[in-house]
């Protein structure tokens, strides 16, 4: 065991065995709180029933179509963004209550606390991309443009999803504790609803609107419509316009820049 | 690596956050098999210390093997080889005890098998077979330390690495903690613990090195150390504050020493000096003071306390060599 762990393929091995460990750790926490798990898959469907239903009568939509159909791919991604919530929490706490040191003082590849959050958070999101998309069928929404495609527009959130990962660990390591959610909610509120999720940034005064369309989960949003066949907005920025490149650069971005910050600040940890 | 005679070796440890200088060139010795504590006031450096020595934070300067491996550059050595449990106790609230154990286990690379078992002889060994299946947010501050204790066990560690085991424990748990600690150093664990009280040195340690700002300012065993700060004293306190110059020379006559007195709250002490003990010390002031006809609203023996120990310890510090 001790040569083994000692060589480059027997530390990627411990490495991928130590992240899955934790990443059943975070199942684990579901399957003994299977009512945090409920209430947090249900939100968003709330949401969508919500926005739908009390709005829904006095939007028009872009393009046409109902508008239920045009919020329930803009609630895939803003659930994705509000996900930075639940990886911010969940590192801040175990690094406030002294659970991150002991990891770090034991045996374990140090980047399994980081990517063993990062699996668990993905898996959760895929739970909840298929209950809501369970839900957007029982209220109208379809992809109307195959399988293929609406596989795509899922590994698109998925990838926004991936790479807020990064910030919300570098955010959680930075915190003093996991009371100062508000502050992240401050932070990831504005870009949730700041977006073409919910409405058409061209009805937006002007500058507001080239800020939606410039916003990362707008490209992801735009592009999701895009790949289930539903009326886009036009949008007059380059952004809008490439909204599918833009779905793919964004988090590739966003990850470049906070994975090595989150690294780092993990390995300021001993210092 | 042949047995070292000395499990935790540390010289001139230095560590600055910011302006805090938190460790100034700490040494220390601690021989295996043996319990040593750091005992020191809160802001000490015994909790960098600690971090140090099991590899959390990197010393700015000096060195220091544990379980005979350098903390920097054998930190995955020492890692296999210490046990660590933190000041607050770390484990997964949510999780059942067996579970935290089970997963603690794993990230120590046991097998899955192997992990389910060791975390089975634990639960018995810590009195917690019992409470397995329950989350550990439903433990008590005595179960929740000895899961901790538990976790920090997994390998059966050659040091183990206790940061104010007991602080927070009510005494029924701090008793449960101590039986503990015993019974890992009886089974050949060396054990280092820090503690604020010097009565918890005192009883399980058999030796300690007094920690303030960063550096080892004395060492010893307990006893040793007890006598060099002048071991227990004789306390009086008075209702009468006219009785105060009375009582204190009938105390200095009875005790052969210098007595302190605190005139606000009518409190003298003396040291204990005789040579036929405590009891006999105390004996001989009541009967003086009886003699004397002065009334003592309250008398008894006292061991000095932390604050004490300091203020001795740093007075002489004081004295330019």
């Amino acid at each position: 065991m001790t040569t083994l762990s000692e060589t480059p393929i027997g530390r990627l091995r411990w490495a991928v065995a130590d992240s899955r460990t934790l990443t059943v750790r975070a199942l684990l926490h579901w399957a003994r709180r299977p009512g945090d798990l409920a209430v947090g898959l249900l939100f968003p469907v709330m949401v969508v029933l919500m926005m739908g239903y009390v709005f829904g009568g006095q939007m028009d939509v872009p393009g046409g179509g109902g508008y239920r159909a045009f919020i329930v791919p803009g609630m895939f991604a803003m659930t994705m963004v509000f996900g930075v919530e639940t990886t911010f929490a969940a590192i801040a706490a175990d690094a406030a209550r002294g659970v991150t040191d002991r990891f770090r003082a034991m045996p374990a590849a140090s980047s399994a606390v980081i990517v063993g959050r990062g699996a668990a958070d993905l898996l959760y999101s895929a739970a909840s991309l298929a209950v809501m998309a369970g839900c957007g069928l029982l209220i109208g929404w379809r992809a109307h443009d195959g399988a293929a495609r609406a596989l795509a527009a899922f590994g698109l959130l998925l990838l926004l999803r991936f790479a807020l990962v990064w910030v919300g660990v570098y955010l959680g390591l930075l915190a003093k504790g996991p009371e100062s959610v508000t502050a992240v909610q401050i932070l990831v509120w504005p870009i949730g609803f700041l977006s073409s999720a919910l409405v058409a940034p061209d009805t937006m005064p002007g500058w507001l609107g080239a800020a939606a369309e410039w916003n990362p989960m707008s490209a992801t949003v735009t592009a999701c419509r895009d790949l289930f066949g539903a009326p886009v907005p036009d949008g007059g920025s380059w952004a809008a316009q490439h909204a599918a490149l833009m779905a793919v650069a964004w988090p590739l971005l966003i990850t470049a820049v906070f994975f090595p910050l989150a690294v780092r600040r993990y390995r300021a940890l001993g210092r | 690596m042949s047995e070292p005679v000395f499990a935790v070796v540390a010289e001139g440890l230095r560590k600055r956050y910011g302006a805090t200088e938190a460790l100034a060139g700490l040494d220390l010795r601690v021989p295996a098999g043996t319990v040593h504590g750091l005992l020191g006031p809160n802001g000490a450096g015994k909790t960098t210390a600690v971090r140090v020595l099991t590899t959390l934070a990197r010393p700015d300067a000096g060195h220091a093997t544990v379980a005979g491996h350098d903390v920097v550059r054998g930190a995955a050595a020492v890692r296999r080889r210490v046990g660590l449990v933190g000041q607050h106790p770390a484990v997964d609230d949510v999780l059942t005890g067996r579970q935290n154990l089970v997963m603690f286990g794993r990230l120590h690379h046991l097998g899955p098998r192997t992990a389910r078992r060791r975390a089975d002889e634990l639960l018995e060994r810590f009195g917690l077979a019992g409470a397995a299946g329950r989350p550990a947010a439903q433990y008590s501050g005595g179960m929740r330390r000895r899961l901790d204790l538990a976790a920090g066990m997994i390998l059966a560690p050659a040091v183990l690495f206790l940061d104010e085991p007991t602080t927070g424990l009510d005494p029924r748990s701090r008793t449960e903690v101590w039986d503990e600690v015993r019974a890992l150093a009886g089974g050949g664990t060396t054990v280092v613990l820090t503690t604020q009280y010097l009565e918890e040195a005192d009883r399980l340690a058999t030796g300690i090195s007094v920690v303030d700002s960063g550096r080892v300012i004395a060492e010893g065993s307990p006893d040793a150390l007890k006598s060099r700060l002048g071991g227990d004293r004789i306390e009086v306190v008075l209702d009468d504050p006219g009785a105060l110059d009375a009582a204190a020379g009938v105390l200095r006559r009875a005790a052969g020493a210098e007595v302190d007195v605190d005139a606000e709250a009518l409190r003298l002490s003396a040291p204990v000096t005789g040579r036929d003990g405590r009891a006999a010390a105390l004996t001989e002031a009541v009967r003086a003071l009886d003699g004397a006809g002065v009334r003592a609203a309250d008398i008894g023996l006292r061991r000095p306390t932390l604050d004490e120990v300091f203020l001795r310890l740093t007075e002489k510090e004081e004295v330019p060599a």
